[in-house]
């Protein structure tokens, strides 16, 4: 039967070997030759876009990435499904938007602001997901095939 | 939130879905983490078998992070916040927090330290409270990309949630299943090494099931996905340990309320995090259910499980030995126990319900978020009513918690009798 210093070395060695393998899969996945994301693409206006979308608390409603709230739509690959001009209409409305009754804040932003956050949907909408992009936005991809088939 | 999901927008202009949500998630951890520290400032100076080094410090510090969420809070109402899911307390305020969890370690540590007996109880106590620290710092660094902002997000909410608070958990239960049925503290602990040992053995490589779908490499598909498998074992492990230790007690505590919770505590945390948890972490399925409701069923109750619980578990022992009123077993109480668990239990299935069918209808059938969001409507109205059944059961707990809760010469007069 297993003794207390057994089932504590069990505890210590299992940890330490877990968090070891946690940190080298870490430094894995985030080596250049890795990269999902297009990183090199990260301008100015992509990272203003994402504080807007922080101290906006956007998360708390929407999701980005399969990532947030669950109360309002999916934002990956939102650009190919509604196109920039919609997208900022709704980010300069001065009234809350309310797309079949469910409504969201009237941000009144800027044109530069929205500009950002156009950017920002941009660089998300191109991130390797690992085949969640495809299943999350399928108006994109039904729209993205349909185009193809008419080339 | 209830509301705005069937079209009762009402009260949107002041506090909108964003603004509650934010509330809610906060209070959930602000309130956790004061019953983690009460639990500790309970069991440590009893287990040390020494006096906390400072009362007053700790009031300072009771005193001090509640003020701390309250202003996170009041700011939240004002757009005041750093907008990532779970970790919306603006970073200004996170400093304040380190000031604070610092204050508080430093009365435990101290007080562990001084004392003249260091249990296994305590030190897991212990080391689950120092990492749970350790890891708030990697969320309050910026990143440019949302892709590693994600990443190092979850460093902090899944190793929080599925690993180092699964130690306090650990320590609060063992501490409980000691006192309450008289089981030898060696056998309790030897069983505590091994749950603990299971839950970091699988719960940090199974933080692999958040970063599937979010953009980086897709070894975490076949880590996080074998990892995240075995997770259920943990809380497995924990439920049967409980359950047996029960069974083998000689003692029989007369608190029968806190051991309600206690064992409670051990069986829905294993359904609510290992069983639903298990249910949608394989990453074939999680490519359908992650970013849906279906994450909201498995995450309310298993927070209730695992974490509610136990912190009403730990009141339920240390209320009546801190006021002298013997209150073990009682109407308003057991009732408080069945309501709010009935309650969260039908939360969680209409959760369920319109996840699964949000998964068929929106990633499925292709149809719009909105259009799906209408259809499942009709369960929130079931949600509501199941959310309106757990607020009368927590409001009974709260009368009990109130009306008895300051200390009385009860428990003298008995003794003198």
């Amino acid at each position: 039967m297993l003794s207390k210093s057994q089932a504590r070395a069990f505890f210590l060695g299992g940890t330490v070997v877990t968090f070891l393998i946690f940190i080298v899969l870490t430094i894995y996945s985030f080596m250049p030759s890795n990269d999902q994301t297009n990183f090199k693409d990260i301008d100015k206006d992509v990272v203003r876009g994402k504080e807007i979308w922080e101290s906006n608390n956007c998360m708390g409603c929407h999701s980005i990435m399969g990532e947030g709230g669950y109360y309002a739509p999916e934002l990956t690959k939102v650009v190919d499904r509604r196109g920039e001009g919609y997208i900022k209409a709704v980010l300069m409305s001065p009234i809350p938007w309310a797309p079949k009754g469910r409504k969201m804040v009237a941000y009144k932003m800027s044109q530069e602001d929205a500009d950002a956050m156009v950017a920002y949907f941009k660089w998300i909408g191109k991130i390797n997901l690992n085949g969640f992009d495809r299943i999350v936005s399928p108006l994109a991809k039904d729209r993205i095939t349909d185009q193809q088939k008419i080339k | 939130m209830g509301f705005d999901r069937i079209g009762l927008q009402g009260l949107h202009e002041i506090i909108p879905f964003n603004t509650a949500r934010a509330v809610h998630t906060n209070l959930l951890v602000v309130w956790l983490l004061t019953g983690f520290m009460g639990a500790a400032y309970y069991i440590i100076p009893e287990e040390a078998q020494c006096e906390l080094i400072s009362v007053r410090w700790a009031y300072i510090q009771l005193i001090s992070l509640a003020l701390v969420g309250v202003i996170a809070i009041v700011g939240f109402h004002f757009n005041h916040w750093e907008g990532r899911k779970f970790l919306e307390i603006p970073r200004e305020l996170d400093y304040l927090v380190v000031v604070n969890v610092l204050l508080f370690l430093g009365l435990i540590l101290g007080t562990l330290f001084k004392g003249r007996r260091k249990t296994t109880t305590a030190l897991v106590l212990t080391m689950g409270l120092v990492f749970a620290a350790l890891l708030y710092i990697p969320g309050m660094i910026w990143f440019d990309s949302q892709v590693m902002d994600s990443f190092f997000r979850w460093w902090v909410v899944h190793l929080w949630v599925e690993g180092v608070w699964e130690l306090i958990m650990g320590g609060i239960l063992s501490y409980l299943l000691i006192k309450l049925t008289g089981v030898d503290r060696e056998v309790i602990e030897k069983w505590l090494y091994v749950i603990i040992g299971l839950t970091f053995l699988s719960g940090v490589l199974g933080t692999g099931h958040h970063y599937y779908y979010i953009g980086v490499n897709k070894i975490w598909l076949v880590v996080g996905g074998i990892f995240s498998a075995l997770e259920p074992l943990a809380f497995l492990a924990m439920a049967l340990f409980a359950v047996n230790m029960y069974r083998k007690g000689e003692k029989s505590h007369p608190n029968k309320l806190a051991l309600f919770w206690t064992i409670g505590s051990a069986i829905v945390s294993f359904i609510g995090a290992g069983l639903l948890g298990f249910a949608h972490t394989l990453p074939q399925t999680n490519l359908y259910t992650h970013g849906t409701l279906v994450t909201a069923m498995h995450g309310h109750y298993a927070f209730w499980g695992a974490y509610a619980m136990i912190v009403l578990a730990i009141i339920s022992y240390a209320l009546p030995n801190l006021t002298g009123r013997k209150r073990y077993n009682n109407t308003i109480g057991n009732m408080a126990f069945w309501i709010s668990n009935i309650g969260i239990l039908g939360m969680t299935v209409a959760f369920g319900v319109a996840g699964v069918a949000q998964v068929y209808m929106e990633r499925k059938l292709k149809m719009d978020f909105m259009d799906v969001q209408n259809e499942i409507a009709i369960h929130f109205v079931v949600l509501l009513i199941c959310a309106t059944m757990f607020t009368i059961g927590i409001g009974m707990y709260m009368y009990e918690f109130i009306k008895y809760g300051t200390p009385t010469d009860e428990a003298l007069i008995n003794d003198n009798q």
